[in-house]
């Protein structure tokens, strides 16, 4: 691991943690122009988190060192999956230390605090957010873990900057199964993401919601540090589609500053079009009701698991 | 060349009956029982696992040991594979001991010393099963197991539940004892000489081996609790005390796994393909039954046995996948899912061994057992808390603890598989590896559900304010199994190392590149193929969170305002108003719903005391013993006709017994 | 693991791929308009691949058989379904005799199933795009469960449908297209059997007033 790798590293990180919110802010304003209202400044994601940090945090009586310790370590998870998400580079030290595998454990990690960090509180929202966000987890995880497999079945191998670097070497072959498992890609990110049609971001309403749920009792810091951490589990699902599905303009040999910061441009332009993409996705469906969303998941975990016996039936 | 560690294994069960019998000397004396015969049980248990330690790594040891029958001596003999499931056992009983001497109370139903002396017999009679190298001796070890369980699991047999769960355990052993025993038979060729060595030396045809094999999977499956035979685990493990629970499910079950490895790979000669797709079709269903039952559990230790049973059958489904990888001589892949299997062997032992205990400690200072009685109890008992919290994480399989490991090395084993010659194979091979990956997402929300509804969120009863933290002897014996996990999960590639004997033992091939290589990342076949380093993760997750905790208390604050937890306007909430165990299963339940026999009350508007009822049963129980349990009655009834209570009657049976004999001898 | 096929291979693999997708998306509806907009994606899938087909192998009549498949399938009959739903007055949800997930497992067993029939019997075949049988043989057995499970009459019909797509894709990918003769008799029949079957919805209301297919079941004679 040598200097210029360790910095590269941290280039990325840092881009992913300043690009996030921005992220966010793009798919707000895109649902408002969609839905023809005028939209909230591109900013706003920024200025709400610097608002949270102001407050005090106010904490419920009967909280455990546990509730207070969560934000933080959702927050440690999502940028170590930063680290490893190749966005702007494959050839990155610290990705050789998980694999896409492990990339999918660490989501389940963060899932799995935030779940008992809301039945911490033992209101009747914590555990009812707790207990869907379990449900929708328990297909996605798999679902995401079919779709990485596929890809690894093409590239021979679970370690992102393989993949990766297969993916994006290829002499303009088409993929047939790739297309299978983008499809349950784009259901999997919407669902984990708590996106419309399996979760409504902006909703308060407890019959809808599930992400909210689970973060009812946070305020200040810690609310800041979950929002944060959301919209970078976001742009790491975003990179991830990005890197398996179009991964060209990704830095693939060697990695130095310039190369990378040449790159950026090429991932914003897709990060824009893959934000208004799910603004369009979102205004064009309705929330699903909660029991149709293990259809939904299922759908994609099957539609994932096709993809794997298509790459074994046609070898691509 | 070490010729002394067999005896020293020896030696540590003869302590261990020693112990076991002095026990019986005063039976109603505790302080002696649990202040100096359960600690030197525990030590013996942690010499024994030094032991195996250094032995995995030598030459196999035989002995004989001039008891047993004249002409069938008890052969004994110590290998890597015996050695790694003495190492399970010592590492597992350490702690299991050490937590039983503070908690063996007296007065209910069997005295301590009784119960001291069953306990140790039950170590030794395990001991004695993993050393055993004739049939003989692995016959009386495996029967003097399932005995002093037996009595272990009905150490409260007043009850009359636990009587039935006891009686339902010994049947099912037996039964599997029988196809064991039958499997031995097999496997003898003819020979008449029951020793194993003898047994490897047959080379068995046609269709022999593959009767041999599925005997094995039957009578080794009914005591690890394969599908369809598993209908005693739910039943026994809740029965019998904590510790005992945890020292079957740790250890009892993996005594089986042993059983089944050492028939596949020693004593037979080759495998078939088909012999793998049938174990990992079979464990990959018991893995997903076994989650799916435990997700609507309301019973602690019940929920506990049912994910016992899940890990069993990812085991058996491992097996599966290395018979097939070395049926078609692929013995580098048939190690690396070798490797995974014994690896989640040594996981299941330490975090399911944790969590039992720690259910052990929740229900002696809660005397609950029901989840809907259970919550909050992080603030009353925060040493079993936190670390039942390691275990929860370990069991659900998240990095950078161990249970991750041992799913990750499997998954890697089952991306391998496209390099397999039949496509059949290769087709059926994804759809295994999404079953397993469903099984793995599930025991994550399952084990969601335990720690929350047990230990967070508000206390549902009122007594549980009562409630009082683990002694010193349970804490310690808890900080060793967490510090179990914590350690098998940060450095993979060490323990790998120590695992490698036993697959050049029982494959013939070694993962030597892969330990050779970098102690810090685990990668089997290449870096660029797949790698993995958990303390590098671990490491960067921690320093993230101090980071980011410094940061923002230097520039902005760490103020606390402690207020009420926010009710969104309804006033009176009470503690009953968070989810119950059924609640939190409820999705699931919903999803499922093929697979359980769901009898459901519901209360209706009018009734004057509403109350709910929901039952999530075992269609196993109905489709499978139910008809058997009739037709045996029935046979009964039919012998029984013969019995007429008549003199007369039995006096014309033993007139014709002796005309047709003598008619036979003339 | 990539063999570098021809780029037309290439992109009938996708297309099979998209096929695929697509019976699958029908067998995961609950709602009879998208299943109707589905069928007819599918159509539009199964002409642009044999399109693709006829320029690579230089065959024109399939040009021909592609703008018929274009009329029929993509235009003409999903036109006939809409008419009949909306004279029928019909929008209900599909209703299936067992529920969805369970339905999408037991389509993944058919579908390995298909694999595997399929791959010797396209080792035989002579063309690069041979591969793709086992997913056309899927997308038929698929179809099959499709109608199997359904109670409602109207997706039945889709399903029978979309079990003559996977044939017709079958032929031209396998073995690059039919003779015309027999193309002409299949799509004449399709679009006969249609009119038929929209006479047959319309009486079976007159008799039972609705168009649940269990009701068929009151005509056998009772024991």
């Amino acid at each position: 691991m040598s200097a210029t790798g360790l910095l590269s590293q941290l280039l990325q990180l840092a881009i992913a943690l300043a690009l996030a919110p921005l992220l966010v802010g793009w798919v707000n304003q895109c649902r408002a122009w969609l839905q023809n209202k005028s939209a909230p400044s591109l900013l706003l994601p920024y200025r709400t988190i610097r608002k949270l940090f102001l407050k005090d945090a106010v904490v419920a009586s009967n909280a455990s060192p546990l509730f207070r310790l969560m934000p933080y370590i959702v927050f440690g998870a999502m940028c170590c999956a930063a680290a490893i998400v190749p966005s702007l580079a494959t050839d990155l030290p610290f990705a050789y230390a998980a694999d896409a595998i492990a990339l999918v454990g660490l989501f389940a990690l963060a899932r799995v605090f935030i779940a008992l960090a809301a039945m911490d509180i033992g209101t009747s929202f914590g555990t009812m957010g707790a207990r869907r966000e379990m449900f929708v987890g328990f297909l996605a995880e798999p679902a995401l873990l079919m779709v990485f497999f596929t890809a690894s079945l093409i590239s021979g191998s679970t370690s992102l900057p393989t993949i990766v670097d297969t993916l994006a070497h290829r002499e303009l072959a088409i993929y047939p199964s790739l297309a299978l498992a983008g499809v349950a890609f784009t259901m999997v990110s919407l669902a984990e993401n708590a996106r419309i049609p399996v979760d409504n971001p902006a909703t308060h309403l407890e019959l809808t919601m599930i992400h909210e749920a689970m973060v009812l009792e946070y305020s200040a810091r810690h609310l800041a540090l979950i929002e944060w951490a959301s919209a970078l589990k976001l742009f790491n699902y975003s990179c991830i589609g990005v890197a398996l599905f179009v991964p060209f303009g990704i830095v693939v040999e060697g990695a130095d500053w310039l190369a990378m910061l040449g790159a950026a441009p090429a991932l914003i332009a897709k990060l824009v079009v893959g934000g208004f993409a799910l603004a369009l996705i979102e205004t064009l469906s309705a929330k699903m009701r909660i029991f149709r969303a293990p259809e939904f998941l299922g759908t994609a975990f099957l539609l994932a698991v096709l993809a794997m016996l298509v790459t074994q039936l046609l070898g691509g | 060349m070490r010729q002394d560690l067999l005896p020293l294994v020896i030696a540590a069960i003869v302590a261990w009956l020693v112990i076991g019998t002095l026990g019986l000397a005063r039976p109603r004396h505790l302080p002696f029982i649990s202040r100096v015969l359960f600690p030197a049980g525990s030590a013996v248990a942690l010499a024994l696992a030094i032991v195996a330690l250094f032995a995995m790594s030598s030459p196999p040891q035989a002995m004989v040991l001039p008891l047993g029958l004249p002409d069938l001596p008890f052969h004994l003999r110590l290998d890597s594979l015996s050695a790694f499931f003495l190492l399970l056992l010592g590492a597992a009983a350490t702690a299991i001991t050490l937590f039983s001497a503070g908690y063996f109370r007296s007065g209910e139903g069997t005295p301590p010393g009784l119960v001291c002396f069953q306990y140790h017999g039950f170590l030794a009679a395990m001991a004695m099963v993993l050393i055993a190298d004739d049939a003989y001796a692995f016959m009386v070890a495996w029967e003097s197991m399932a005995l002093a369980s037996f009595f272990l699991v009905t150490a409260e047999h007043r009850i009359p539940e636990i009587r039935r769960a006891g009686f339902l355990y010994l049947l099912i052993a037996h039964i599997g004892a029988i196809a064991i025993l039958l499997c031995f038979g097999v496997l003898q060729g003819g020979s008449g000489d029951y020793t194993f060595t003898s047994m490897r030396a047959q080379i068995l045809d046609g269709a022999w081996p593959s009767i041999a094999f599925f005997l094995a999977l039957f009578g080794f499956g009914a005591k690890a609790g394969l599908l369809p035979l598993h209908i005693w685990l739910p039943e026994a493990h809740p029965a019998a005390p904590s510790p005992v629970s945890a020292l079957m499910s740790a250890v009892m079950l993996k005594t089986a796994i042993y059983g089944l490895l050492r028939v596949t790979f020693d004593l037979l000669h080759g495998q078939l393909w088909w012999w793998g797709v049938a174990a990992l079709a079979l464990g990959l269903a018991t893995a997903l039954f076994g989650v799916i039952f435990a997700a609507v559990q309301t019973d602690m230790k019940r929920l506990l046995a049912y994910s016992s049973i899940e890990n069993i059958g990812i085991i058996v489904a491992g097996i599966g996948l290395t018979i097939l990888f070395k049926a078609y001589d692929k013995t580098l892949l048939a190690a690396v899912a070798l490797t995974a299997v014994l690896y989640h062997c040594l996981n299941h032992a330490f975090f399911k061994s944790l969590l039992f205990l720690a259910t052990g400690s929740v229900l002696h200072a809660t005397h609950e057992r029901s989840l809907g009685k259970l919550g909050g109890l992080i603030h009353r008992m925060p040493w079993v808390a936190w670390l039942a919290l390691v275990g929860t994480l370990a069991i659900a399989g998240l990095p950078p603890l161990n249970g991750f490991v041992s799913e990750w090395l499997l998954l890697q084993a089952f991306l391998f598989t496209p390099t397999l010659p039949q496509s059949f194979v290769n087709m059926l091979v994804p759809v295994a590896a999404a079953a397993l990956v469903l099984a793995a997402a599930l025991a994550a929300y399952v084990m969601v559900k335990f720690y929350g509804v047990i230990f967070l969120g508000r206390p549902r009863e009122a007594n549980l304010a009562y409630a009082t933290d683990a002694g010193k002897p349970e804490r310690v014996a808890l900080i060793w199994l967490a510090a179990g996990c914590v350690v098998l999960g940060l450095f993979p590639v060490n323990v790998i190392a120590l695992l490698d004997p036993v697959n050049t033992l029982l494959l013939g091939s070694s993962q030597g590149d892969t330990i050779a290589r970098n102690w810090l990342m685990l990668a089997p076949i290449n870096a660029e193929r797949s790698s993995y380093s958990p303390l590098i993760l671990l490491l960067v997750i921690v320093a993230v969170v101090l980071l980011t905790m410094q940061v923002v208390h230097r520039y902005y604050h760490g103020r606390v305002r402690i207020a009420p937890p926010w009710d969104c306007g309804f006033p009176a909430q009470t503690a009953r108003m968070q989810d119950t165990a059924e609640g939190f299963g409820q999705p699931i339940r919903q999803v499922f719903e093929t697979f359980f026999r769901i009898e459901r009350h519901l209360p209706s508007p009018f009734d004057e005391k509403p109350s709910y009822f929901a039952k999530a049963d075992d269609h196993f129980w109905y489709w499978l013993y139910v008809p058997i349990i009739r037709s045996a009655d029935f046979l009964g009834r039919v012998v029984g006709k013969i019995q007429q209570g008549r003199i007369s009657v039995y006096l014309t049976y033993s007139f014709f017994t002796l005309l047709v004999l003598l008619l036979l001898v003339r | 693991m990539t063999t570098t096929l021809p780029l037309f291979a290439q992109l009938i693999n996708l297309f099979a791929a998209i096929l695929l997708l697509l019976s699958f998306a029908m067998l995961a509806q609950r709602r009879v308009l998208s299943l109707i907009d589905l069928f007819a994606a599918q159509g539009l899938a199964l002409a642009t691949s044999t399109v693709i087909v006829a320029y690579a192998t230089k065959q024109p009549h399939l040009y021909f058989s592609a703008a018929l498949t274009l009329i029929l399938k993509v235009i003409l009959l999903p036109w006939i379904l809409h008419r009949l739903i909306r004279k029928l007055d019909v929008k209900w949800d599909v209703e299936q005799l067992i529920n969805i997930p369970t339905t999408m497992l037991v389509g993944i067993v058919l579908v390995v199933f298909a694999f595997n029939l399929a791959s010797p019997i396209s080792q035989l075949a002579s063309t690069v795009t041979r591969a793709t049988l086992g997913i056309a043989m899927a997308c038929v057995m698929l179809s099959f469960l499709m109608m199997i499970t359904r109670r409602k009459a109207i997706p039945q019909v889709i399903g029978f449908l979309s079990m003559e797509n996977g044939l017709f894709f079958a032929a031209t990918s396998a073995t690059y297209g039919m003779p015309m003769v027999v193309e002409l008799g299949i799509a004449l029949d399709v679009l006969v059997g249609m009119l038929i079957l929209g006479v047959f919805f319309f009486q079976i209301r007159e008799q039972f007033d609705s168009l649940d297919l269990q009701h068929l079941e009151k005509l056998k004679e009772s024991e």
